[in-house]
């Protein structure tokens, strides 16, 4: 059989609903944005330690996500597996939605995001961010090319190099995501060159887990057939990223906690009593690797969409969670400037450094959640993403005659 | 009113250098050039026959404060209305060590260590942190977008995000909400030929004593604080990053 693509059918009253939902939680954001930047981040949790707070645990989650999105895509025509081809539309379509949503929490945050025409038009080269700024542009290009090429039928022969161009693109930008991080020298979480990969393999796992609920979602509001081959396929492929992300942490902490200098921040991490650990070892290690993993494995859950749906929750809730201690752990932890001494100023030397999100933060962060759904939500209505089956007839007619 | 006044003075003496400057080019360019000690003249770029550094001497530093409170009056650091604690800006701070081996304890303020190469100008996507020709690093108040990058960057915890609009500035130190900010070397004293509020602060306090902190040129070997790190030595914070400060220590 051959795959048909189709806008879905805008009428319904659960269409309208989650356009309003969607749209009520992007007002939200933007009234909270407002109250924000109104006052200046003193009505923030953030302060002169803790500079990048729960909008940077959203938007480099989506960033990251964004990239990890395209992959479906990527593997279809970059490696040819024609089972992943009818999914390539909708993952080219999540790739730029995510990105889109995430930029849009991560600029909204700037202290003056009024003058971001100055970071648009004036770029200091050695800056990972400025290349960042490059590369986020590049990717909205790249990808909605690679979508032309995939949607059009007089350029579908371009489609493979397109999706090449893409997938080459989206490894740089997940690696100049961790860069951010990897090249800060003098803070003690960072600075670690493994950060760059275990980023794009963070983008695997999280993009995969939006992917896999954004499409059940579809399939399942929209009536059409989606089946086990397909699901199948993204249930292992998610089970392989989870535990790729769980070796790229393990070896990180193995590292520091190899060396002397870093065991503070490793103590700091994964064994005191604070916030972090209990996020660390509770959100990112609890529910977002080890019960995932299970649930994609065991017999008793595997072949369940609800539990494999579940799963793909728990990877989200758990890449929030790592994202967090990464981020606000990595500042919360003092800054070492004098190694073998105990410290104290007016200035919050040597201390532990407080952080309470604000609801205002949240709010925007979860705005880019919207923004992000909502984009491909009126994506698929006004243009063909998504296939009208993905019963295992249509994705896989070889296998589905031998059986 | 006192701060219009102040930026009226402000404006007069700026009209007033610029004019005088002018008239200097024009009629014997030689003798003015030649006849400026260290400051440079208001019409000429700044260029990298100097180096701007500061040598504190942390043996003297009783931890009194004094080079803190004179930094927060000169560039008015002081006029919050909502910022809690944590959130308010420090350009300069007295940080108090204590050595975990030998209980050995001692005070050193520490602000912006004015890098040769400076990681907050490295991260800046826009150009805004910037290091001027004489060593001294700054923001450009009016192209940062404060994201807020060079504040994870730097290394000594030199950097405040102004998190409110800030009202009764002091017109030499224009500061910005949503903006962020640092010591500057206290720039504008520096191009009049003045010394760095902190220094003139510290020295005052030990008056009776020898100077505590140096302010002067490290290129020219003959300047006060050539001479003293030629002589006693000099160290940085984190020198072990490279970053050649120029901001030294003594003592440390």
């Amino acid at each position: 059989m051959k795959v048909v693509f189709r806008e879905i059918d805008g009428n319904s009253k659960g269409f309208m609903a989650l356009l309003g939902v969607l749209g009520l939680l992007i007002a939200i954001a933007l009234g909270a944005t407002y109250y924000m930047e109104h006052n200046g981040h003193w009505v923030t949790g953030m302060n002169n330690q803790i500079v990048w707070g729960m909008p940077h645990v959203f938007a480099i989650f989506l960033i990251v996500a964004a990239s990890g999105a395209l992959n479906v895509a990527s593997i279809s025509s970059v490696f040819n597996r024609k089972i992943y081809k009818p999914l390539a539309r909708l993952s080219g379509l999540l790739a730029i939605a995510l990105l889109a949503g995430g930029l849009m929490v991560l600029v909204l945050d700037l202290g003056r995001p009024d003058r971001l025409i100055v970071a648009m038009t004036y770029y200091n080269f050695k800056s990972i961010f400025a290349w960042n700024i490059i590369l986020y542009n590049g990717f909205f290009a790249i990808v909605a090319v690679y979508l032309w090429t995939m949607m059009e039928r007089k350029v579908n022969k371009y489609s493979k190099p397109a999706g090449i161009a893409a997938f080459t693109w989206r490894l740089i930008l997940t690696t100049g995501t961790g860069s951010i991080f990897a090249f800060l020298v003098a803070r003690q979480a960072f600075d670690a060159a493994i950060l760059a990969p275990t980023f794009v393999i963070m983008s695997f796992s999280y993009g995969l887990a939006v992917f896999i609920l954004v499409l059940f979602a579809a399939y399942k509001w929209t009536g059409r057939p989606l089946g086990d081959v397909v699901v199948n396929r993204l249930k292992n492929l998610q089970g392989v990223f989870i535990a790729a992300v769980f070796y790229f942490f393990a070896v990180y902490h193995l590292t520091n906690l190899y060396a002397t200098e870093h065991h503070g921040i490793e103590s700091f991490i994964l064994s005191a009593d604070n916030i972090y650990s209990t996020l660390f070892w509770v959100g990112q290690i609890l529910i977002g690797t080890l019960i995932p993993f299970a649930l994609l494995f065991l017999p008793a859950t595997s072949k369940s969409r609800f539990w494999i749906g579940t799963a793909a929750v728990l990877v989200i809730i758990g890449g929030m969670a790592q994202m967090y201690v990464t981020l606000i752990g990595g500042q919360a932890y003092p800054l070492v400037l004098f190694p073998g001494y105990d410290v104290s100023s007016s200035f919050h030397d040597g201390v532990v450094n407080e952080y309470v999100p604000s609801l205002a933060e949240t709010l925007l962060g979860v705005g880019g959640f919207g923004v992000a759904l909502i984009a491909t939500t009126i994506g698929v209505r006004v243009l063909r993403f998504l296939p009208e089956s993905l019963a295992d007839s249509v994705v896989d007619p070889d296998h589905h005659k031998a059986a | 009113m006192t701060t219009e006044n102040n930026i009226d003075a402000y404006r007069r003496k700026f009209v007033g250098g610029g004019l005088a400057a002018a008239a200097g080019i024009a009629i014997a360019p030689g003798v003015i050039l030649n006849s400026v000690a260290q400051a440079k003249p208001a019409d000429k770029p700044v260029d990298d026959s100097v180096r701007w550094g500061i040598l504190i001497d942390a043996n003297k530093c009783d931890g009194c404060n004094d080079c803190v409170t004179a930094c927060n009056e000169e560039h008015g650091l002081d006029n919050y209305t909502n910022s809690n604690e944590s959130q308010r800006t420090q350009y300069i701070r007295v940080v108090n060590l204590r050595d975990k081996a030998t209980g050995h304890e001692q005070a050193l303020p520490v602000m912006c260590q004015h890098c040769e190469t400076p990681p907050c100008v490295d991260v800046c996507p826009t150009g805004a942190s910037m290091r001027r020709a004489d060593g001294i690093v700054q923001v450009n108040m009016h192209i940062c977008i404060g994201c807020r990058y060079c504040m994870m960057a730097c290394p000594y915890k030199a950097r405040s995000f102004v998190h409110e609009a800030i009202t009764d500035q002091r017109p030499s130190s224009p500061r910005g909400k949503g903006c962020v900010e640092s010591c500057n070397m206290c720039v504008h004293r520096v191009d009049n030929d003045e010394q760095p509020a902190c220094v003139v602060a510290c020295n005052k306090h030990h008056a009776e004593d020898e100077p505590a902190m140096f302010f002067g040129d490290l290129r020219d070997e003959n300047s006060e604080i050539s001479k003293q790190l030629k002589k006693f030595g000099g160290k940085q914070i984190r020198a072990d990053l490279g970053l050649n400060t120029g901001v030294r220590y003594r003592g440390l």
